[in-house]
């Protein structure tokens, strides 16, 4: 069972929510049970050890589970109260409302300015995309490092801003959350702290789920943490109350290192 | 370890290097012979001429033509024909097909079917196209006979290419709300053109080399027109070599020396576009 602490939701209740949420590979159960909600307008950090199933958890909120062939999801997953798994869901429509950043920057063979402009092209997006690129780019920090260069290759940035890019080509969709899977453990240290202040400016507008395998980064930016060990939510909670007074004996042997 | 031992080692190694160069060397060797050969036997034929001109009974007025145009037409047809419905299937069994055993089978097969011999591709393009189709010896009977040959082998590069196509470029457009469609049109096949086009390349010159099914379908020895629709009876070059090569004077055999270095320059062409196409696409992708 997991231990829970009082989640304070709003008026608007939780962005994303699950019930008894379990996901098989096949016959291997990658996450057990998990019962947790994303208050909006929160960054929600999920930790835990190297296939504890963080990322599978993070990929049923935007359902790319569905591109895996053997995937099978029971439970609940709900976004604004709405079960995205129903059957009248079109994983696509769900996918252009919860964005997703990657561990490995991944950008288009493509200019700059079509990596950002990709998203809102394929959405047949009506209106001014020169300004809606600035835009992305600006709340992605990268506006000053590229605004003179939108033509060329995204493949020639380094690989701190070929993140950001992903970042702003995410924000680029307007989506309403923004999902991200260790979007700085593929970075130096200076290109990843970079991410993560980027993470904490952009949690006025958005509401943020990120999966880190960093203690200190989750403990920065994070208002609240979710341990998960061998696909079962441990404990989940306010970030400051997980890390300086955690209830479950697993939770605090990960952080201070005994295992992970 | 003794010093016995490894010296041993050593001399091992350096005996399979050897054999392994002798084998390359032989390679070499067989094939500059062959070019050696032919160009002293057919160098003397060559000139614009040679090229001009139809075929005839007089080996001094007797040229490639015909043949050049005939292998224009085929080839071009071929390429109309097998293009887009090797790619279409590739894609189909990249991208959109279920893992079912049936998917499974029918990727087997597409294989098999890219090791069936040449000449059993003539035989079923003769009773089809040419017999039950009523197309004739024509034009249109041979292209779709290599059409039919070439296209299991561009469906294999086509799925090689898109295969190679890395699944987080997929991910980041599927991620971007992009439906399965536009995720192939718009990243998957762009990022793997240059792989399909090689083996486009790759696919077609094999097609431009083939003589048996092409002499089954009704490509003829002798023509002295080119061919002005895919209707017409046509020649290409490897039957036109073989044509003259089956006479007994001597002065046809040059002809169809000259006539090798043609078709050799061409292959040789077509093959160093492809190369240069492919170094191009990994210049471009490394930073």
């Amino acid at each position: 069972m997991t231990t829970a602490y009082d989640i304070a939701h709003g008026e608007e209740g939780p962005v994303l929510e699950t019930r008894g949420l379990s996901v098989f590979y096949g016959e291997k159960q990658a996450v057990r049970d998990v019962t947790f909600s994303v208050p909006r307008g929160t960054v929600v950090a999920l930790i835990g050890p190297s296939g504890c199933g963080k990322s599978t958890l993070l990929r049923c909120f935007n359902r790319m589970n569905d591109l895996l062939p053997d995937s099978r999801v029971e439970g609940e997953v709900r976004f604004r109260g709405t079960d995205l798994y129903a059957p009248s869901v079109d994983p696509v429509e769900v996918r252009r409302r919860v964005g997703m950043v990657f561990q490995e920057p991944n950008p288009f063979p493509r200019s700059i300015y079509d990596n950002v402009a990709f998203g809102p092209r394929i959405n047949g997006f009506r209106g001014d995309l020169d300004a809606l690129v600035e835009a992305s780019l600006r709340r992605a920090g990268l506006w000053a490092e590229v605004g003179d260069r939108l033509g060329d290759s995204a493949l020639k940035l380094s690989g701190g801003q070929q993140q950001r890019l992903c970042i702003a080509r995410t924000l680029a969709v307007e989506p309403e959350v923004v999902l991200m899977d260790e979007p700085a453990s593929a970075l130096d240290p200076i290109a990843s702290q970079r991410v993560e202040e980027l993470v904490y400016e952009l949690k006025r507008e958005y509401t943020i789920v990120i999966v880190t395998h960093n203690m200190q980064q989750a403990a920065r930016i994070s208002d609240y943490t979710a341990f998960l060990y061998l696909g079962e939510l441990i404990e989940y909670g306010p970030t400051d109350a997980i890390f300086t007074n955690p209830r479950e004996g697993s939770t605090e042997a990960y952080m201070t290192g005994r295992f992970g | 370890m003794s010093e016995h031992r490894r010296r041993r080692r050593r001399a091992l190694g350096g005996a399979f290097a050897a054999v392994c160069a002798a084998s390359t060397l032989l390679g070499l060797l067989a094939l500059g012979l062959l070019i050696g050969d032919v160009l002293l036997d057919g160098a003397s034929q060559l000139d614009t001429d040679f090229l001009t001109r139809y075929a005839s009974r007089v080996p001094e007025q007797a040229g490639v033509r015909a043949a050049l145009a005939g292998s224009a037409w085929v080839v071009g047809l071929t390429a109309l024909v097998s293009f887009p419905i090797s790619v279409g299937a590739a894609v189909w069994l990249e991208e959109y097909a279920p893992d079912r055993w049936t998917t499974r089978a029918l990727r087997t097969n597409v294989a098999n079917l890219a090791g069936v011999p040449s000449i059993v591709y003539g035989i079923l393009g003769l009773a089809v196209f040419v017999r039950a189709l009523g197309l004739g010896h024509s034009v249109l009977s041979g292209a779709l006979t290599l059409a039919l040959l070439v296209m299991p082998i561009l469906v294999l590069t086509t799925q090689e290419a898109i295969r190679a196509v890395p699944s987080t470029l997929r991910e980041a457009a599927y991620a971007l709300g992009a439906t399965r469609w536009q995720v192939v049109s718009r990243q998957v096949l762009p990022a793997a053109a240059p792989g399909i086009l090689t083996g486009t390349i790759l696919a077609l010159s094999r097609a431009v080399g083939e003589t048996a099914p092409l002499i089954l379908v009704g490509a003829v020895g002798f023509v002295a027109f080119s061919p002005s629709g895919p209707l017409d009876s046509f020649t290409v070059l490897p039957v036109q070599i073989f044509g003259w090569i089956t006479r007994p004077q001597p002065e046809f055999r040059a002809l169809a020396a000259a006539g090798i270095i043609v078709l050799l320059t061409l292959l040789l062409l077509a093959n160093s576009a492809a190369i240069l196409l492919r170094d191009r696409h990994s210049a471009r992708n490394a930073r």
